[in-house]
């Protein structure tokens, strides 16, 4: 056994030692990569799991390291380009991946990426014409 | 500021090219001559071209401390750096069939399973899936 895998043994015997924290966690996790484009809340995902949000709200921060609602913001985000990249117009990727409206969807969208949803899809086609 | 570059220390920047195109998958990017037998070469990860570039950097032979630090990081098992994939499962069974050595075969870390490979240039490298 490496040194290297050792101090891993020893990081899973202090950090990830409670299997039901953890358990409940990817449980959520899992849930907002099925579910990202339906209205999703934190009292809809604690109640999945059956703990109270704010205990939810610790644990998934202290297992994924951002809150529930900031990966959900990723994963749509995530999805959009990928919308934006096959052609699918602005509108129609904003509402596909659970956003209700546009300007918070173009927002979060430029801060994330640096370009707006219409300046990255621009920037996408132009590229793939000229591949 | 923007990250767009990370850089792994190799011994033979051709050799790794190989190994990292032909058995890891990324495509080359940059490959310009900077003079005495070495290259700035970088490559991206097919799934993410706009993403950062991976610089294979001929530091080891030029800097001794450099050689040091990653005979160490070798010795004692410890990843330089790590890639995301979808399934490490998946990618441990293509690259072993594909004759890469692991040091470290897939193993749960709570909300992560990782395994750590030999790049054949001198560096373990993690790949790790969000669990």
């Amino acid at each position: 056994m490496t040194v290297y895998e050792k101090e891993l043994n020893g990081i899973r015997g202090t950090v990830y030692s409670n299997e039901v924290q953890i358990s409940t966690v990817i449980g959520v996790r899992n849930y907002i990569e099925n579910h990202y484009e339906v209205d999703l809340n934190l009292d809809i995902l604690s109640h999945i799991q059956l703990v109270s949000k704010y205990h939810l709200l610790r644990l998934f921060k202290k297992y994924y390291g951002q809150t529930p609602w900031q990966y959900l913001m990723d994963k749509r985000i995530e999805k959009a380009k990928e919308q934006l990249i096959n052609g699918v117009s602005v509108t129609e990727s904003c509402f596909a991946v659970g956003f209700e409206s546009l300007g918070s969807f173009s927002t979060l969208f430029k801060t994330k990426t640096g370009k707006s949803p219409s300046e990255f899809q621009k920037e996408q086609l132009s590229r793939s014409t000229l591949d | 500021m923007k990250v767009t570059l990370i850089s792994i220390p190799v011994r033979d920047q051709q050799k790794a090219l190989e190994f990292y195109t032909e058995k890891l998958g990324f495509i080359k990017k940059k490959d310009l001559p900077l003079g005495g037998g070495n290259r700035w070469l970088t490559l991206v990860s097919a799934e993410w071209q706009d993403g950062p570039e991976l610089l294979l950097e001929p530091a080891p032979n030029h800097f001794e401390p450099c050689k040091v630090f990653q005979d160490a990081l070798m010795e004692a098992g410890y990843p330089y750096t790590q890639f995301d994939t979808d399934s490490v499962d998946a990618d441990y069974k293509r690259l072993t069939e594909l004759g890469v050595e692991f040091s470290m075969k897939p193993t749960e870390m709570g909300t992560v399973k990782v395994a750590v490979f030999n790049d054949t240039c001198g560096n373990n490298i993690q790949i790790v899936e969000t669990l």
